[in-house]
């Protein structure tokens, strides 16, 4: 059976690669693009191994062991932790209070005057002009929002949480609206036509459709603003990265692996949690 | 007190109670309320300061000192040269994320159900941690063995993307039909051939798309990862606000904010192209 199934003898012309040329000019032209890549990157990963860095690194990673467990540092992390993921949560309620509204001023399936055909020109100003404002917020990326509002109340979680909620609320925003109006319209309309309000027609047309993939979008948001106060930190917002930054800073190899081993077990800890949210609320 | 059994009464039943001490999704909701009220109870949030006149002032002052953005041809020269790094940054950093991630994603997949696949449990531990660190954490850590620049931006996007693709392509190969691999394997294929001739086509378009859309997460990213110092616009922005040119750190804004436009507009393009 084996021996049936077998190619034939190999002969040259078999061998033969008829798309030989195509494959050696595609390899020779991804080489001319990558050569500009790596100028404008510097990309010269032998300056990794150049001795004086070496030993710069091999000194800086030998303070990595043993990692600083001394208890009140253990206490600072954890004080500082806490904080992390009260800065996300505190962020994100914020962003829900940007959010809301301006989706529900923007969801174009709540429009009385869409029912007849177009929309009235004036609602449909308003609507993509707070579309607008949802896309300028958040296109500007938190860490930017971060390094302004440090400047204006000064470092600490302040600012981090207002960069997370200007951001936050400008995605969810986006994004809330993309879900209510990509569900079925038809129970929404019939409620609208019917002389239903609109506050009616959301609550019973299109929420009870849509809950689902809102809260578990919000939950997911969560667990990336989590991630994402550890990165304000780097630019003052308080939190675990302020502390790791100080310790990178002073050379602190220790303190600086347990925070991110304890960075590391947050993140997963918060995507057990919300996947258990999504699970049971969804 | 009489029940009414009728059909018609048990079509419409009562909405159930509010509050149900079985029902976990109310206990949750309470759990995430409370973790609300802690968070705020327990930061110390100047919302007096940021709310003062004096902080509406300042920050007035902050954003008047914006104007006029520098657009000296000088510095424009210099922030476009800039946008070209952070661009490089991003496709060079997702390039090397590509091959590290397909490397990594080998032994982290069991290709087919009789594999023993010792590798995978570690593997994948390696590439979750590779992922739960953010660029820019990377790119403080980085910059210490690279220096400054963006060799250590390219680097540190490599090592958090390739544990997202990692992670990604390990379980898109998993997913893949087994039918042509094993019809291989019978045949007594070896491993390595299975894999580029059988399973590596059914999964290469997969494999592309998750590439394109980390490389337009890592454009966003590169663009604010050299506020640490690690190259791109974003060490021109730390740079420039640090030393308070502010119409220099406008024009530098306004390419970073005009950057990423354009790359969401070109994604939202593409994605409604293909979807057609």
């Amino acid at each position: 059976m084996a021996s049936q199934t077998l190619p034939p003898t190999r002969q040259d012309p078999a061998l033969r690669d008829p798309a030989w040329w195509s494959r050696m000019f595609w390899i020779g032209a991804g080489l001319v693009l990558l050569w500009p890549l790596m100028q404008a990157t510097e990309f010269r990963p032998w300056i990794l191994f150049e001795p004086r860095n070496l030993e710069v690194t091999g000194n800086f990673l030998a303070t990595f062991l043993p990692p600083a467990h001394g208890a009140d540092f253990l206490a600072l992390v954890a004080r500082e932790s806490w904080r992390t993921v009260a800065i996300a949560t505190a962020g994100m309620t914020l962003a829900l209070l940007v959010a809301v509204p301006l989706t529900l001023l923007s969801v174009r399936v709540l429009s009385l005057s869409a029912l007849s055909g177009r929309m009235a020109p004036l609602p449909a100003v308003l609507r993509q002009g707070v579309r607008w404002l949802l896309i300028v917020l958040r296109s500007v990326p938190e860490l930017v929002w971060a390094l302004i509002f440090v400047r204006v109340v000064g470092l600490g979680p302040t600012a981090g949480v207002l960069a997370i909620a200007l951001t936050y609320g400008g995605m969810l925003g986006k994004v809330y609206a993309e879900i209510l109006e990509s569900g079925e319209a038809h129970a929404t309309q019939t409620l609208l036509r019917n002389g239903g309000s609109r506050l009616q027609a959301l609550c019973y047309g299109l929420l009870p459709q849509n809950a689902n993939e809102l809260t578990s979008y919000t939950v997911y948001r969560w667990e990336c603003a989590i991630r994402s106060s550890v990165v304000l930190g780097f630019v003052g917002g308080g939190g675990l990265g302020q502390q790791m930054d100080n310790s990178m800073k002073m050379f602190n190899g220790g303190e600086v692996l347990t925070m991110l081993a304890v960075f590391v077990l947050l993140v997963a800890l918060a995507d057990q949690v919300s996947a258990l949210l999504r699970r049971s609320l969804g | 007190m009489t029940r009414i059994d009728t059909p018609t009464a048990n079509r419409h039943p009562l909405p159930p109670p509010l509050f149900d001490a079985r029902c976990r999704a109310c206990w949750l909701l309470a759990g995430v309320l409370l973790l609300v009220i802690a968070s705020f109870w327990t930061l110390d949030l100047q919302w007096a300061q940021f709310l003062s006149m004096e902080a509406a002032r300042s920050m007035g002052r902050f954003i008047g000192e914006f104007f006029p953005p520098d657009n000296s041809p000088d510095f424009l020269r210099k922030v476009a040269l800039g946008t070209w790094e952070t661009l490089a940054m991003s496709a060079f950093g997702t390039l090397l994320a590509v091959v590290a991630g397909l490397l990594l994603a080998l032994p982290a997949s069991r290709m087919h159900p009789g594999e023993p696949a010792p590798g995978r449990l570690p593997t994948r531990l390696l590439l979750n941690v590779l992922r739960a660190i953010p660029e820019l954490v990377w790119a403080g850590l980085l910059l210490i063995a690279a220096g400054l620049g963006p060799f250590a931006g390219t680097l540190a996007l490599a090592a958090h993307t390739s544990g997202v693709l990692g992670r990604l392509f390990a379980e898109a190969l998993e997913n893949a039909p087994r039918g042509p691999g094993d019809a291989l394997r019978t045949q007594g294929v070896g491993s390595v051939r299975v894999f580029l001739y059988a399973t590596l086509p059914q999964v290469l378009p997969q494999l592309m798309s998750y590439t394109l859309y980390r490389w337009e997460n890592n454009i966003r990213a590169a663009a604010v990862l050299g506020v640490v110092g690690a190259g791109g616009l974003g060490q021109l922005l730390a740079f420039h606000m640090g030393l308070f040119h502010m119409g220099k750190t406008a024009t530098v804004l306004g390419a970073m904010l005009l950057l990423v436009a354009l790359v969401d507009a070109i994604s939202y393009g593409l994605r409604r192209g293909l979807m057609r």
